[in-house]
């Protein structure tokens, strides 16, 4: 299997705090990779070192062939320019309009002339459905189209690789179904390898291809969304992130997430887990 | 006897952990400015995002500081009629005013409403970009925040505070001239005739232009600094707003002492 | 790109107005309160001026009534020249008029001050002042008093 990034023995700590211990991890190209974990166990680490914001303290980061650990500037900078990272709310410049936020890494990485700006801004809105917000500032968006016009301009270079960090939380059932579609078919349309950190276990399994599962800086589980059933019959801490039951309530959430699974009518039961599998 | 021991240790922890706080925090700040400082140039690739903040920094300012300057020349041109007359030597108000403005009161009082009304706001807002990850957002995409955000910031700045110290400072001589020659009926010529004849462009006017770019340098640096520093929490943002305005004012008026001493010390 | 325009020419417009009150500080206001004399010009030469200065006032009476335009030195006397600009409705002081520079107050500025003689013909544009008498030095006055009471004993 071709990989686009691969970890090798990675750790990083914070202070004292271990965040990553080990972790070995082969993310493939073209392909849906959910990285998932309760909040707080270094998944947003995972991100930051792929984009090479933060170095490993220890192990090899390689991304496309590129190790991150000794990578230049020029380097980094030629990496990131093919590289969308969708950031948990956002991250609109709130003082450029939704335009002019796609408009931005154009401006910045371009010289192209500003009808064929104007064109791809267009273009871009249109893939995420807010065409018509092109001209509205942030600030008058609501949470999800405001990630949605942040995903636009995650795309506006046309990259390779996309991050997406904590996608689903705090949305709304209609934007959720909206995101997991675009990413879905964003990811086949564009050939493009996906990242998506995420603790909301039904979304996450119903459009990965593959799967790790993180906890306390180690990997619990990793597979294809099928594997880890497997796995999760050895497993009480698999068991319960998946199947998403606190220590003492039972039930609840699950029902939730059924609702919510046959609300957006995405076809597939996803929990609880014993039934996708029957039904798959 | 043990609490009291325990006490102890326990002063001297917060003593250790205060000292050690505030180390980092200015070795933050060097490398901070050192990483600026390679930008500065760079940035004027872009003249136009600091005519941006030549406008979001000084013209927007402006009102406060003409307005502020105004009613310091009327004070000071009423204090100074007041003492002066009693030596019957009200011709030379003129330069009373125009002096205590362009040497002190138009730089610092500038500076410290700079701080105030600028600085605050570059700090929230660089501040507010860190806590959204805008600013994490302008890394992953390849550009330089340092570059793109801060350092036209800076300029804005240190392009902004000399030119409205000028504009204070003549606005101030206009309200002293405002309350002495046409309310108190000082002799117009003697007004503007003193301060031709005292005040002198290198020695006041230059020294005072000196000191408002200085202080315009530090005032754009801890500004930009504590924005770019906070703890990205609204508990943060606050935070650092105010370390800006109380660290930027105590560095002004300690630089102004030195720069003083430097200048008309001898 | 309007908003953009709005924003240069604002900001032009700052840095022009700052650069223009720098200039105002720097060059010396000399337009500024001379334009109010029009009169005609006299003459004084003095042994001493003291402080006296361009645009010093020229008093009779203790009322301002000119203004001083420039001091010059005498090449031949070593004198101060000093040329003065009286206002029109003040001509018709006698020809025989004295002029003293004295100072306002203890600490204040120096200004000539007119006192009126007893000629029927009237200063004009030009004329000359003879009878002068020079800005009091302090410390003359000082070292002249302690001398004299030297002398005394």
């Amino acid at each position: 299997m071709d990989s686009y990034i691969q970890f090798e023995r990675v750790s990083f700590s914070h202070g004292r705090r271990v965040i990553l211990d080990q972790v070995d991890l082969v993310i493939p190209r073209g392909k849906i990779t959910a990285i998932m974990g309760p909040s707080g166990t270094g998944k947003t680490t995972l991100l930051r070192l792929i984009g090479g914001q933060i170095r490993a303290r220890s192990g090899r980061v390689m991304v496309n062939g590129l190790d991150m650990g000794r990578a230049s500037r020029s380097e980094l900078l030629a990496m990131r320019r093919r590289l969308g990272m969708l950031f948990q709310n956002g991250a609109l410049f709130t003082d450029l309009t939704a335009g002019e936020n796609v408009a931005f890494p154009l401006r910045e990485h371009s010289r192209l002339p500003e009808d064929i700006i104007q064109r791809i801004i267009a273009l871009k809105l249109q893939a995420v459905g807010l065409l018509s917000a092109a001209d509205q500032m942030p600030a008058a968006l609501s949470g999800g189209m405001s990630r949605r016009v942040a995903l636009a301009r995650a795309l506006a270079l046309d990259p390779e690789l996309m991050l997406y960090d904590e996608p689903f939380t705090g949305q709304d059932p209609i934007n959720l179904g909206v995101l997991l579609r675009l990413i879905a078919s964003l990811n086949k349309a564009l050939g493009l390898t996906s990242v998506l950190v995420s603790h909301d276990v039904t979304e996450a399994l119903s459009i990965a291809d593959q799967v790790f599962v993180i906890n306390e800086g180690r990997v619990v589980g990793s597979g294809s969304p099928e594997d880890l059933l497997v796995q999760k019959a050895q497993s009480p801490f698999l068991q319960q992130f998946l199947d998403g039951v606190p220590d003492a309530v039972t039930g609840q959430s699950e029902t939730e997430a059924r609702n919510l699974a046959v609300a957006l009518g995405l076809g597939v039961p996803t929990v609880p887990m014993a039934e996708q599998e029957s039904v798959q | 006897m043990s609490g009291w021991i325990n006490s102890l240790l326990a002063f001297l922890a917060l003593l250790g952990r205060w000292m050690l706080e505030s180390t980092q925090h200015t070795g933050r700040m060097i490398l901070f400015t050192g990483a600026v400082f390679l930008r500065l140039f760079p940035a004027w690739t872009r003249p136009r995002l600091i005519i941006q903040e030549v406008y979001a920094i000084g013209v927007l300012s402006l009102v406060i500081i003409v307005i502020s300057g105004g009613f310091v020349g009327l004070v000071l041109g009423l204090q100074g009629y007041n003492i002066l007359s009693k030596f019957n030597a009200t011709e030379s108000l003129g330069v009373m005013v125009s002096l205590s403005l362009v040497r002190e009161l138009g730089p610092v009082v500038t500076a410290l409403l700079f701080a105030g009304r600028a600085g605050s706001a570059m700090t929230a807002e660089i501040a507010l970009m860190k806590t959204t990850e805008q600013l994490s957002a302008m890394e992953m995409m390849a550009v330089d925040p340092l570059r793109r955000v801060v350092a036209p910031r800076f300029w804005g700045a240190l392009f902004a505070m000399p030119l409205l110290a000028a504009l204070f400072s003549l606005v101030g001589i206009l309200g002293g001239y405002l309350i002495g020659v046409v309310v108190l009926g000082v002799d117009p010529a003697s007004y503007w005739g003193q301060i031709q004849q005292q005040m002198s462009p290198v020695d006041d006017v230059l020294n005072g232009v000196i000191k408002s770019l200085a202080f315009g340098f530090v005032i754009g640096l801890i500004a930009v600094f504590e924005g770019y520093d906070a703890e990205p929490t609204s508990l943060g943002i606050s935070r650092a707003t105010t370390r800006t305005v109380v660290l930027s004012s105590l560095t002004v008026l300690g630089l102004d002492f030195i720069l003083t001493a430097w200048m008309f010390g001898t | 790109m309007n908003a953009q325009r709005g924003i240069e020419i604002l900001v032009g417009a700052f840095v022009l107005a700052g650069i223009i009150a720098l200039l105002m500080l720097t060059l010396k206001w000399s337009n500024f309160g001379s334009t109010s004399v029009h009169g005609y010009t006299v003459t004084a030469e003095f042994d001493n001026v003291g402080g006296l200065s361009d645009r010093s006032p020229v008093k009779l009476a203790g009322m301002t009534i000119g203004r001083v335009e420039r001091i010059q030195i005498d090449p031949k006397s070593f004198e101060a020249v000093v040329t003065m600009v009286i206002a029109d409705q003040y001509n018709n002081l006698p020809k025989d008029s004295f002029a003293s520079i004295y100072t306002a107050g203890l600490l204040g500025a120096q200004y000539v001050e007119i006192s009126p003689g007893g000629d029927t013909q009237v200063l004009k544009n030009g004329d000359k002042i003879t009878m002068t008498q020079s800005a009091v030095i302090l410390e003359k006055v000082i070292s002249k008093f302690l001398f004299n009471k030297a002398a005394e004993k």
